[in-house]
């Protein structure tokens, strides 16, 4: 406590302690929405599954694509989180925790997702009651909620040490924290038993994470349905899901930058690392498109076919260029050169590449169903407004979610950043060390 | 066992729609009102799907009648989460409307376009109805039976009346609506039903066979008159 650095802790904790206005209008401005999108789905509770634009042929619409799209958005965090973990990586420092809450977070608004798309949400509990495992939706329930109960873990466990320091510090909530702060004091020992767990729980929840995305993918690639029947889907997904998390991070990251003053510990250099990995991942994407799309128009199925000329050219052809558009043009664009201007291009690539994860879930989801294979009438859908409230209204219960989080725990790990100085330092020093040609010694 | 199956003759099939409407009347499916229909939720178990000659473009209409097709490895059964849509011993797909959740996953993976949706409450139980077949509620898939209640009252009038079950007896309401008698049913294990013989024809064919769903629903292609 008495570096002199730690002065600017104060700044992690300042949301904790204080709330200005700005908070007050955040949640003003966030409610809205919501009570837009809980009016919406009660009167589709009441009135039935009509009062969307959903029809047939298109039975499934925004709900569905909000679904793919919201658990997409998950692998924000924890993946991307354990797999800095592992490799070391120690510019990770204060991004995790907030990585790790945007997967928590957005689980519970992607699984809701499905519930409202239920015509008889009353009858839910009937999949564990007459689950049918070979139901993809059973694969996903399962896969789902295993990351779930991972990612809650895997984010409370790098913040006990952190409750700790707020049981210590801060003069209210003593009960919550002192519960929630397992009685940690800071020992050896249970610095060593704390690590071994994340560390446990970081290898854990990488193959959980990759399940997922890919189970969702198999929601519609275990069907004949052209377009959908397809072998690179589930990799396909995983890699939209890292892409537009990733992109997510950065948002959430350049928001609460802003908000909550945090320019001395988020740097541009990390915006830096950050948009690098996500042209990484923007090639990837486009990579699995070219090689997903290229397939189906040279084996030319006329079955396929009409959903390939529906997106090129046809009615959806505003959506799938806005998708090329916003995944890889501007993306690559912006994300080229990041020497000057790094945080404002990462910025607007990250913009870009959220609405077109969700232009991409939705031109898989619904072109598909808009032509059927037999002379069935094809449907134009269109959403309502209903749709669009609970679109809205779920983005606004996630960043209410997120917002809340912030008032109760600090969304920067203090005690890693302490970690970071105060061990790191001399560790990635040794480390290089024992890179460079010299004696080997003999471990047996 | 017998495996309940059906064939269609487009030769004979005049677009008439007797099948459609008398579907309608016998499985209590709803009439959805015009502003609904318009917005692509008509519910019709049967339904004339047409299409246009490509060749002689408009020259050429052709009606294609199509119930479920009972397929006997059907896609919608396999992605139910609840086992609310099933292949039957006898062959026939049943959806239980009391389990159904309505994530119309089934309808999804029907490459058929054979099960319906509840968008709204469309009717509730009432007079004029068949009493033989529920009601369905909001928020449920629909599809056709083969009108399997038929089966169930002609096989408990032969056990009331103490002699043996005789498939003949057991038509559904489509097939015996059709005046041009383009819809042939029956038990296509027995090779010596009528529907089985006709399944064999040269001119038989089943809607997207490549897709391996084996449809238990058979049509016999048009040439024996217009040719």
């Amino acid at each position: 406590m008495a570096d002199p650095r730690d002065t600017h802790e104060d700044i992690l904790l300042a949301p904790i302690e204080h709330t200005g206005p700005g908070f007050y209008w955040a949640v003003a401005f966030l409610s809205l929405l919501i009570l837009w999108g809980a009016i919406a789905y009660s009167i589709q509770f009441t009135e039935g599954l009509g009062v969307t634009g959903l029809h047939q042929p298109v039975g499934w619409g925004f709900y569905v694509t909000n679904f793919v799209f919201f658990i997409g958005i998950s692998h924000a965090g924890t993946l991307i989180s354990a797999i800095l973990r592992l490799s070391k990586a120690e510019w990770r420092r204060p991004i995790t925790r907030m990585a790790e809450v945007i997967t928590c977070m957005v689980i519970f608004i992607g699984a809701g997702q499905i519930l409202v798309d239920l015509g008889r949400p009353d009858r839910m509990l009937n999949v564990l009651r007459h689950g049918r495992y070979q139901s993809p939706l059973l694969w996903d329930a399962t896969s789902i909620s295993a990351y779930l109960t991972a990612s809650l873990t895997y984010l409370y466990l790098p913040m006990i040490p952190d409750i700790a320091i707020l049981r210590d510090r801060l003069g209210k909530r003593k009960l919550l924290y002192s519960v929630l702060a397992l009685g940690w004091t800071g020992t050896e020992h249970q610095h060593r038993v704390l690590n071994r767990a994340i560390a446990i729980m970081a290898v854990l929840v990488i193959p959980i994470a990759v399940s997922v995305h890919s189970v969702v993918s198999f929601v519609f690639s275990m069907t004949l349905q052209p377009s959908w029947h397809s072998t690179i889907f589930g990799p396909y997904f995983v890699v939209g899901a890292i892409f537009s998390g990733i992109a997510g991070l950065i948002l959430t990251m350049i928001i609460f930058r802003k908000a909550y003053k945090l320019h001395y510990y988020l740097k541009p250099i990390h915006f830096r690392y950050l948009g690098q990995l996500l042209l990484i991942m923007s090639l990837l994407w486009f990579y699995f498109t070219f090689a997903e799309y290229l397939t189906g128009y040279y084996g030319a199925e006329p079955e396929e076919m009409k959903v390939f000329w529906a997106k090129f050219t046809g009615p959806f052809w505003p959506f799938f260029w806005s998708m090329v558009l916003c995944n890889f043009v501007v993306p690559l664009a912006c994300l080229a050169s990041l020497k000057r201007h790094t945080v404002g291009k990462v910025m607007i690539a990250s913009a870009a590449i959220v609405v077109g994860m969700w232009l991409e879930r939705f031109i898989i989801v619904v072109p598909t169903l808009s032509f059927p294979r037999l002379p069935f009438p094809e449907g134009v859908y269109l959403p309502t407004w209903v749709e669009w409230g609970e679109t809205a209204g779920s983005f606004g219960l996630f960043a209410l979610f997120y917002l809340l989080f912030t008032k109760f725990f600090p969304i920067i790990s203090i005690w890693e950043i302490r970690e970071g100085r105060e061990t790191s330092l001399k560790e990635v020093e040794e480390r290089i060390v024992s890179y460079l040609p010299g004696e080997v010694e003999e471990k047996t | 066992m017998a495996l309940w199956g059906m064939v269609i003759d487009l030769d004979r099939c005049t677009g008439c729609q007797a099948c459609v409407m008398a579907c309608k009347a016998e499985n209590n499916v709803p009439a959805v009102g015009a502003k609904e229909a318009k917005r692509g939720r008509v519910i019709s178990w049967m339904q004339v799907l047409t299409e246009t000659d490509e060749e002689h473009h408009g020259a050429n209409m052709r009606f294609i009648p199509r119930p479920c097709l009972q397929c006997d490895d059907p896609p919608c059964t396999k992605v139910c989460p609840v086992y609310a849509t099933f292949r039957n011993p006898e062959g026939i797909v049943g959806q239980i409307y009391e389990r159904c959740i309505g994530c119309r996953f089934c309808m999804a993976a029907c490459p058929y376009n054979a099960k319906y949706f509840n968008w709204y409450s469309y009717q509730k139980e009432g007079p004029g109805q068949n009493p033989d077949v529920s009601v369905r509620e909001k928020g449920v898939v629909e599809k056709c039976t083969f009108c399997h209640h038929r089966l169930q009252n002609a096989r408990e009038k032969a056990l009331a009346e103490k002699r043996d079950f005789d498939p003949a007896e057991y038509v559904p309401a489509c097939a015996e609506a059709c005046p041009a008698q383009a819809i042939v049913f029956g038990d296509l294990s027995d090779p010596a039903s009528e529907v089985s013989k006709l399944a064999h024809s040269p001119r038989a064919f089943k809607l997207h066979e490549e897709l391996g769903t084996k449809p238990k629903v058979i049509y016999l292609t048009e040439g024996e008159t217009s040719g």
